[in-house]
């Protein structure tokens, strides 16, 4: 019975994305929505991805440095810093930190929309509430993340430039040098935005469902939330495992 | 209505309901809580599909088909018990959300429709507020608002007096009696708040005990000496109607 249950979720899951795609219309409506979405969980996003991604890069330059000093290759730590940021932590880890700071946030709001009946108000006016309330949030993800993930590596990159050239004491040429042979813009740096609006699709979607199928109670917004961000996570996890299995050749 | 049944989660809440509200009224739908006076609004708005019978809205049958219960919605104002305004839309933009998404009319009339719509119910100063700065009784003026906005034929008032004190209470509800008289309306209150509701409904019906007990004018109401209805009006506590729902519940099943 519970792979009944979970093929019928499943179903309901991909029944409730592709409703998203099709109540996805480009009226004045739509943009004004998705223009505030973008604001709310995009522009919002900024401070925690900033502090995460520093904090990332000085911990992989650190972490870099003492494993290629063995080998005394520590000019190489730059082509770490950047495979490692590109094709793998700057799109997870970006995908995470909106998960955690937008996705729940959107599956309260709809928890509490749906519990505050404003969902059903929506559907009595005819208006189609997955138009209304989920379609924006949606692309409004699709479109951050990636971009949320160009500011995450570049404040990783950033950071990890200092630590390597000014605390660490490695040449400034080598590290950028280093970066840009080990670095290849069609393979790591396109790849890694395709990975990250596909993780901001997921997330959103995610999100989104468990919070407009919430029960309309308070417990319910909390259970929505809960598992808006285990859900998104794993899945991103999991989606990054894939991707990379079938994007990264070399 | 026409011998409609009405189910939740497989159990019957409503049986053999038999009932048709005449154009221009107002039609009060009193029972205790959990008699299926919310069910029965579900069914006439298209989101429960009757078990059994037929319920017509507009001399037509409510459409199961998604684009078609759109269309007969919007000819449909439904105040909901919660208000169900958006939190992040002010009272104005909430009054305006279905002129935006129905009409092509431009901005300039919308304000000016927006305007009419919230003098109409006494609150146009009140038009940049958010719903977190309105009383109850404001938010609920406003939802009411919200409802005219498309000028629909039907009102359905969904437990309109809720958490509201007595005056808030008199205004929604002499509100209720001049909009459908001057807009040429036909309303629906569904309620169990008799003696605020009676004064201005012209029908009333009582349902309990998975039925309708009761069907006439609010003076026949006040005359009657059927024990079931007596206990509802008089607010009794044993008769009956049984306090316990889940009693209630079984009763239909049980006849």
């Amino acid at each position: 019975m519970p792979f009944v249950a979970a093929t019928r979720a499943l179903g309901a899951a991909g029944l409730f994305a592709l409703s998203v795609l099709r109540a996805s219309r480009p009226t004045r409506d739509f943009f004004s929505e998705l223009t505030r979405e973008i604001y709310k969980i995009g522009a919002r996003s900024l401070p925690i991805v900033a502090a995460g991604g520093a904090f990332v890069g000085l911990s992989v330059t650190l972490l870099g440095y003492r494993a290629l000093e063995t080998y005394g290759a520590t000019g190489q730590v730059s082509a770490l810093l950047g495979l490692g940021l590109y094709r793998e932590l700057g799109p997870v880890l970006t995908a995470l930190l909106f998960v955690g700071r937008a996705g729940s946030s959107i599956a309260a709001e709809l928890g509490l929309m749906r519990a505050t009946d404003q969902i059903t108000a929506l559907g009595l006016m005819a208006i189609d509430p997955v138009a209304k309330t989920v379609a924006p949030r949606f692309w409004a993800a699709v479109l951050c993340v990636p971009l949320l993930t160009a500011f995450f590596v570049s404040l990783a990159i950033t950071a990890g430039y200092f630590e390597a050239v000014h605390v660490i004491g490695i040449d400034g040429g080598t590290f950028w040098q280093t970066m840009k042979d080990s670095v290849d813009f069609h393979d790591d740096f396109l790849v890694a935005f395709i990975k990250a609006a596909i993780f901001g699709a997921t997330s959103a979607l995610v999100a989104a469902y468990v919070g407009y199928h919430a029960e309309p109670t308070i417990e319910g917004t909390s259970i929505a939330t809960t598992r808006a961000v285990v859900n998104a996570s794993l899945l991103v996890l999991m989606f990054n495992f894939v991707l990379s299995a079938l994007l990264f050749r070399s | 209505m026409t011998d409609l049944r009405l189910e939740r989660g497989g159990r019957v809440v409503l049986r053999d309901i038999a009932l048709s509200v005449p154009r221009g009224s107002i039609t009060a739908v009193l029972g205790p809580s959990g008699s299926g006076k919310s069910t029965l609004l579900a069914a006439l708005t298209g989101e429960l599909v009757p078990a059994a019978g037929t319920v017509e809205v507009f001399g037509e049958p409510v459409p199961r088909a998604q684009k078609a219960l759109l269309a007969m919605r919007k000819r449909l104002g439904v105040l909901l018990q919660g208000n169900g305004l958006l939190t992040d839309l002010t009272a104005a933009e909430n009054v305006a959300l279905p002129l935006r998404t129905h009409t092509d009319l431009p901005d300039a009339v919308i304000r000016r429709l927006v305007e009419m719509k919230l003098h109409a119910v006494g609150l146009r100063a009140a038009a940049d507020l958010f719903p977190r700065e309105l009383s109850g009784g404001m938010a609920r003026r406003v939802a009411l608002a919200r409802a005219l906005a498309l000028d629909p034929p039907l009102m359905v008032y969904d437990e309109p007096l809720t958490g509201l004190d007595p005056i808030a209470s008199g205004v929604v509800m002499s509100l209720v009696r001049r909009l459908n008289d001057t807009l040429g309306l036909t309303s629906i209150v569904v309620t169990h708040h008799v003696h605020e509701t009676m004064p201005i409904a012209d029908h009333a019906i009582v349902i309990a005990n998975g039925g309708i007990v009761f069907s006439g004018t609010p003076d026949a109401l006040a005359a009657t000496q059927d024990p079931l209805v007596r206990q509802f009006l008089d607010g009794q506590p044993d008769g009956p109607i049984a306090f316990d729902t889940s009693r209630t519940a079984r009763a239909p099943e049980a006849a």
